[in-house]
């Protein structure tokens, strides 16, 4: 790859692709000639059902939308376009999915590209080869991985660094479309491979990932440049509105992270221990002095999700101050008398009380115990081995509990206000993040890659 | 006369750090109460252990960050993030029990 040393200039459009973002602010970026526009596309945020179902959180409407825009400006200005974390999670169906909308987004607008796909699911069988030879550690917290957990995942995806991206863009492909990725990876890749600092080039990808969540007022939707020198980099935001701050920019780099100065990912930590943040004229800042540090072994991040079971669910409010008051003895009662009646607790049924008003929220960390409110709203959550099983149990639940009749009881005619009709909804699988763990790994550019040529919206092979 | 936490505090906020960790992030508003709370351990592992009912094995550590004049703790999620019984998948309202802080 050709060697640059003078500013290079990165786009980040949106936080995540399909959350959108102004039209009026991508044409100011547009026009400051960005050298490459990255965008993050995923996070395990949402949580596991999208990886473990191999759905994504976005709206493809508008993750449409987002693509539209920026594959036409990429095609017209010829710069490369990388996409992470495609579809959400990342595993082969949010890549195909992410994929499918690129050539829609093509053949409507008749554009032309090479395009590199790389794939990023681990499967099971390697994940216990790993396993057996002691390469697999689990993060803070995480229980430790057992075959059969590793074998009962839906999908298994490596959170890959800058190496697999710079392979496809070494091959020439213009637009980069790659599974689950460290998100400071899609934005530091092209830098790195053209001798910028990789610290500098890290922090920065860190800090772009978000967009303009890390300005003041800060937004996900919104779009945010990175410029990177020799010995720092600058942010700024085209949108006229928003600005970088210090205190801003410093205080993103706490987001989301259990350390904010050494932050860990594929092959390396960034450290920030010497980290300045310096404000410049017009909303910027420049920051310096960020490294990268890499490590003795690579090692990269895997998730994986598997389905525990299914979900339904029923949403009342109770206003009638004499069943507020005991709340704490009915549901259990009610809980006892259902298990009981069905016999639920023999295949993995389980009923789960929210109680928004009491502690909804918080559940058991819920310091303020006093009973203060005049209504509370009551999420009924039925779990079983199949949605059969989960929305019988959730069907009596409800209807055992619009009618018990607990001491004291004086509106006899029913103690739910249930808000719709059909009052019970079928909420599909339920998963868990089983795998979260760092597995060691030799070839960190060893990933599939397909490259694909389109030529006036038409795939050529 | 104790305060309350919000003379000093501009930023109290609670998200996941990823699905099996919960950080809390204390910005201030000044650097002489950022020094105050860092040079008397302000916040230390006995109190958000009583705050958050959580053993102190489950403190994954209390880092003070001077360039965004913060403080940041890490617990454990006494529940993964989406598995069955969890109330808040992105851990963003976590944060109350910190409002009960006095100095």
């Amino acid at each position: 790859m050709k060697i640059h040393t003078g500013e290079f200039r990165i786009l980040s459009t949106s936080g995540i692709l399909g959350y959108g973002f102004p039209e009026e602010s991508f044409r100011r970026a547009i026009r400051r000639k960005p050298h490459i526009i990255g965008i993050d596309a995923g996070s395990t945020d949402p949580g596991p059902y999208y990886l473990g179902s191999g759905k994504s959180f976005t709206n493809r409407l508008f993750v449409k939308r987002d693509l539209r825009l920026i594959l036409a400006a990429a095609t017209r200005l010829g710069i490369p376009v990388v996409i992470g974390s495609a579809g959400g999670a990342g595993a082969r169906p949010h890549l195909d999915w992410c994929r499918d909308i690129i050539y829609e987004v093509a053949r409507e607008n008749r554009l032309s590209f090479k395009m590199g796909v790389i794939a990023t699911d681990i499967s099971a069988g390697r994940v216990l080869r790993s396993l057996r030879a002691g390469d697999i550690q689990p993060l803070p917290f995480v229980p430790k991985l057992t075959p059969g957990a590793v074998r009962e995942c839906s999908h298994i995806v490596a959170q890959v660094g800058v190496e697999p991206i710079i392979k496809a863009l070494d091959r020439g492909c213009q637009i980069v479309l790659c599974g689950r990725c460290y998100d400071p990876a899609v934005f530091a890749a092209l830098p790195i491979a053209m001798g910028y600092d990789p610290g500098l080039a890290m922090h920065m990808g860190k800090i772009l990932e978000c967009a303009a969540i890390a300005a003041t007022p800060g937004s996900g939707a919104d779009c945010a440049m990175g410029i990177l020198n020799k010995d720092s980099f600058v942010l700024e935001c085209p949108n006229p509105l928003r600005k970088f701050t210090r205190m801003s920019t410093a205080a993103h780099t706490l987001y989301e992270k259990s350390d904010p100065c050494h932050l860990p990912g594929p092959g390396g930590t960034i450290n920030l221990e010497n980290c300045s943040f310096t404000e410049v004229p017009g909303g910027r800042v420049e920051v310096r002095g960020s490294r990268f540090e890499k490590t003795p072994h690579y090692w990269i991040k895997l998730e994986g999700a598997r389905r525990i079971g299914f979900r339904a669910v029923s949403i009342a409010g109770v206003r009638d101050p004499v069943m507020i008051t005991q709340i704490d003895k009915i549901l259990p009662a009610v809980r006892a008398q259902v298990l009981k009646l069905s016999h639920a607790s023999n295949s993995g049924g389980r009923i789960i009380f929210h109680i928004y008003g009491k502690d909804g929220v918080m559940g058991a960390l819920e310091p303020e115990r006093r009973p203060g409110a005049h209504e509370l709203g009551i999420i009924i959550e039925a779990l079983g081995n199949t949605q059969e099983d989960a929305d019988m149990l959730c069907s009596l639940t409800r209807s055992t509990l619009l009618h018990y009749g607990y001491p004291g009881r004086i509106s006899t005619a029913g103690n739910l206000a249930m808000l719709f009709s059909p009052s019970d909804i079928g909420m599909d699988a339920v998963y868990e993040f089983t795998v979260y763990h760092l597995m060691k790994i030799h070839d960190p550019a060893g990933f599939p890659l397909a490259v694909e040529r389109i030529s006036g919206g038409r795939r050529l092979s | 006369m104790k305060r309350s936490i919000l003379r000093a505090a501009r930023v109290i906020r609670s998200k996941n750090s990823g699905p099996f960790e919960l950080t809390l992030d204390i910005m201030f508003k000044n650097k002489s109460y950022f020094d105050l709370f860092r040079r008397r351990r302000l916040i230390s592992e006995r109190k958000i252990s009583a705050l958050y009912k959580v053993p102190r094995k489950d403190i994954l550590g209390i880092i003070y960050f001077e360039p965004a004049l913060a403080v940041k703790v890490t617990i454990r999620r006494m529940v993964p993030s989406g598995a069955p019984g969890d109330s808040d998948i992105y851990g963003a309202q976590q944060h109350a029990p910190l409002l009960n802080l006095k100095f």
